[in-house]
């Protein structure tokens, strides 16, 4: 957590005291336009940042209500408490820099300071729009869709969004008392928070827990994969009816697109040839790194359980790969798109995907074996940005799985050119897949050795 | 069936259990009692090699606990939630732990037959996920569980709590039954005296981790086990 949270503070003060000079500079356009441009996203992606990350107050509610504390002031402090959350604070490191870059750069004072104050208003419009929307996928997904629908709309020439939306932010800067429109604004909503929760303050309304209705599902048609097939079931089973794994699997369809940051040359620093491998490597494999890095974490809620059965560790161990397998060649056929920007694009996925398999399943899996931070998977908020996504260990593995297959391309393109570049990462892939039984025995030991310590740390949280 | 010698644990120097010799024969329904902090679980989970003992060994079978797995197949338990998966309706659960112990659909269905009136129409058909169903409704379940697959070895960690009166009735009668009828070596530790010298041949009192009583039931053991909690 304190290691995702200072990342993005000094990406975001980065971004703040620079970011006026590379749109200056790199782009010659005119930074406060091109930021009240870009706001209308920056606010939107916020939303959806939110949505998945910011923890509701609610959870804690319910020991409040039996103590003698007036309801006004349980409900006050509720609300409240997000608005000091790390979600809004953030954005100050980003606009107080660049205000003060704008001020030196030699705007008034005032305006900045009123358009500051706008910001701020829209932000915590943000935080109060989350509470609400809180947990209504619907409502989130539509969101998404427009964003998305505006992207590329905007990218096609079709109809460009921050035309309509420039005016608005810049409005903040030129007639500085409208400002206080968006605060008014975040000061309704607040009010409109209030009164919903005061009026659901009540263990039966607003903060009982919805039960979803479960159907049983036998899945059947997959025992032709013999006794694999009992985990099998149990994963697919993990993975459509939590939270946590839900999220993972979102994710892991945006890696696919992450790839048009490369692919379309938008990020500069991403056009030396081996950054293809980069790009092929996290389109086909999100899943199987978002997935395999928490094997067997995902079953940490109830692990005495399945060390006190008689467990094949072998067909447990190959139902995840089995899945992750799946998953990275589907994204690889979703991924077919890339071949719009060039046979090397496709083919950096493809070859991308056998080492994947080949090798990163293995290694994702093995490396998950020693990550012993139990995984709730009753709620999305700590997918990622905490401690369990982020630690030195799993940073150190990201070598033999990133690195290593880009050194391998480079070797091969800067010799005898790109085709033998990517051969000799499949190469690399099909070699590995050579060594499932083995590396699946390590692992196997590893789970064995690691047991009793595995059960006392997922205990911890249980 | 199950021997244990010269057993310990302790964290961190302090320990928490010690048990010198403790020997259960087939088919006995073993009692523990004890306060809180006595070692019960902590017993248990050393009998499910869940922890490691400090010195010492539990023999199931001769089979080493701690050092094979071939006690498993013919060892169950429901210790906790941490043996329940949230996310599976009852059914669904009941058909996996089926399918680890080598039963089909069919088998357990049929064992699940007998439990109807345990179930009281709280369990099957349901639409609700173990993790959304009450403690008490979660617990007949696990204890349910813990039967599938012809078990040898059942170990139930404080089964009547949570539990509703009736329920707690049935239940007493199936862990008799089971002792009794089908020969299982049935291990049940309890915080109420009265449930625990209904259902068990013999009762073994745990005080910090050491065995200071080992009792046959009979008429006058509850008499006993009250005084020694009210006086000490």
């Amino acid at each position: 957590m304190v290691f995702g949270a200072l990342w993005m503070i000094a990406s975001f003060l980065l971004m703040g005291f620079g970011v006026y000079f590379i749109i200056e500079e790199q782009f010659n356009m005119e930074p406060f336009q091109v930021v009240n441009q870009v706001l209308i996203y920056y606010m939107a992606f916020d939303l959806v940042f939110r949505y998945f990350l910011q923890k509701m107050p609610v959870l804690n509610i319910k020991t409040l209500m039996y103590l003698p504390i007036k309801r006004k002031t349980i409900v006050n402090f509720a609300i409240g408490k997000t608005m000091i959350s790390f979600f809004n604070v953030l954005h100050a490191f980003f606009f107080i820099p660049f205000s003060i870059v704008l001020i030196m750069e030699g705007f008034p004072v005032l305006q900045v300071m009123a358009w500051n104050l706008g910001i701020v208003g829209w932000i915590y419009c943000n935080n109060f729009i989350n509470i609400f929307v809180n947990n209504k996928d619907v409502v989130f997904f539509a969101v998404i869709g427009v964003i998305g629908a505006m992207i590329g709309l905007q990218y096609f020439g079709v109809f460009d969004i921050t035309q309509l939306t420039y005016p608005v932010f810049n409005a903040f800067y030129a007639i500085p008392y409208l400002a206080f429109v968006p605060v008014f604004l975040a000061v309704f909503f607040y009010k409109m928070a209030f009164t919903f929760f005061k009026n659901n303050l009540y263990l039966d309304s607003g903060l009982s827990v919805k039960h979803d209705i479960a159907e049983t599902q036998d899945y059947s048609w997959l025992n032709r994969f013999g006794s694999m097939s009992t985990f099998l079931k149990n994963d697919i089973k993990l993975l459509r009816r939590n939270k946590r794994s839900k999220t993972t699997l979102l994710i892991s369809v945006l890696f696919i697109f992450y790839g048009l940051l490369f692919f379309t040359g938008s990020v500069e620093a991403y056009e030396g040839p081996f950054w293809r491998v980069f790009a092929g490597i996290f389109i086909s494999g999100g899943f199987l790194f978002t997935f395999g890095q928490f094997v067997p974490s995902w079953d940490s809620a109830y692990y005495p359980l399945m060390m006190s059965q008689n467990i094949r560790y072998k067909e447990y161990i190959a139902s995840k790969w089995y899945l992750m397998v799946i998953a990275t060649i589907v994204s690889t056929i979703i991924s077919v798109f890339y071949l719009y920007w060039g046979w090397q694009a496709y083919a950096a996925v493809v070859v991308g995907a056998i080492y994947n398999i080949g090798v990163n399943s293995h290694m994702v899996l093995w490396g998950g074996a020693y990550i012993k931070t139990p995984i709730d998977l009753t709620t999305s908020k700590k997918a990622f940005g905490d401690k369990q996504a982020f630690n030195a260990k799993t940073l150190l593995l990201t070598i033999p799985k990133l690195v290593l297959p880009m050194a391998i391309y480079a070797v091969g393109h800067f010799t005898l050119g790109e085709v033998f570049g990517f051969a000799l990462v499949a190469i690399a892939g099909f070699t590995g897949f050579l060594f499932k039984n083995k590396v699946f025995n390590i692992i196997e030991k590893v789970y064995k050795s690691e047991k009793y310590k595995t059960l006392a740390a997922y205990k911890q949280n249980n | 069936m199950i021997t244990v010698s010269h057993l310990s644990k302790a964290y961190n120097s302090s320990p928490v259990l010690n048990i010198e010799n403790l020997d259960i024969p087939q088919g006995q329904s073993f009692g523990l009692v004890g306060n809180n902090g006595a070692g019960k679980t902590t017993f248990f989970s050393l009998l499910l090699d869940l922890i490691q003992p400090t010195t010492g060994f539990i023999k199931s079978k001769d089979i080493q606990i701690d050092e094979s797995e071939d006690w498993k197949p013919f060892t169950s338990a429901y210790i906790d939630e941490t043996f329940l998966i949230g996310y599976l309706t009852p059914e669904e659960y009941f058909y996996f732990i089926g399918e680890l112990r080598g039963q089909n659909k069919a088998d357990v269905d049929t064992l699940l037959k007998q439990f109807e009136d345990f179930f009281h129409g709280e369990i099957l058909n349901q639409k609700k996920y173990l993790r959304d169903l009450s403690k008490g409704n979660q617990k007949k379940v696990g204890i349910i569980a813990a039967l599938i697959g012809n078990p040898e070895v059942i170990i139930l960690d404080e089964p009547f709590a949570n539990l509703d009166p009736t329920t707690q009735i049935r239940l007493k009668q199936i862990i008799k039954n089971l002792a009794s009828q089908q020969g299982v070596t049935v291990l049940v530790s309890s915080h109420d005296l009265m449930h625990v010298t209904e259902v068990s041949e013999r009762i073994v009192v745990l005080e910090k981790g050491e065995v200071i009583k080992d009792l046959v039931t009979s008429a006058a053991t509850l008499k006993e086990l009250e005084a020694h909690f009210a006086g000490e």
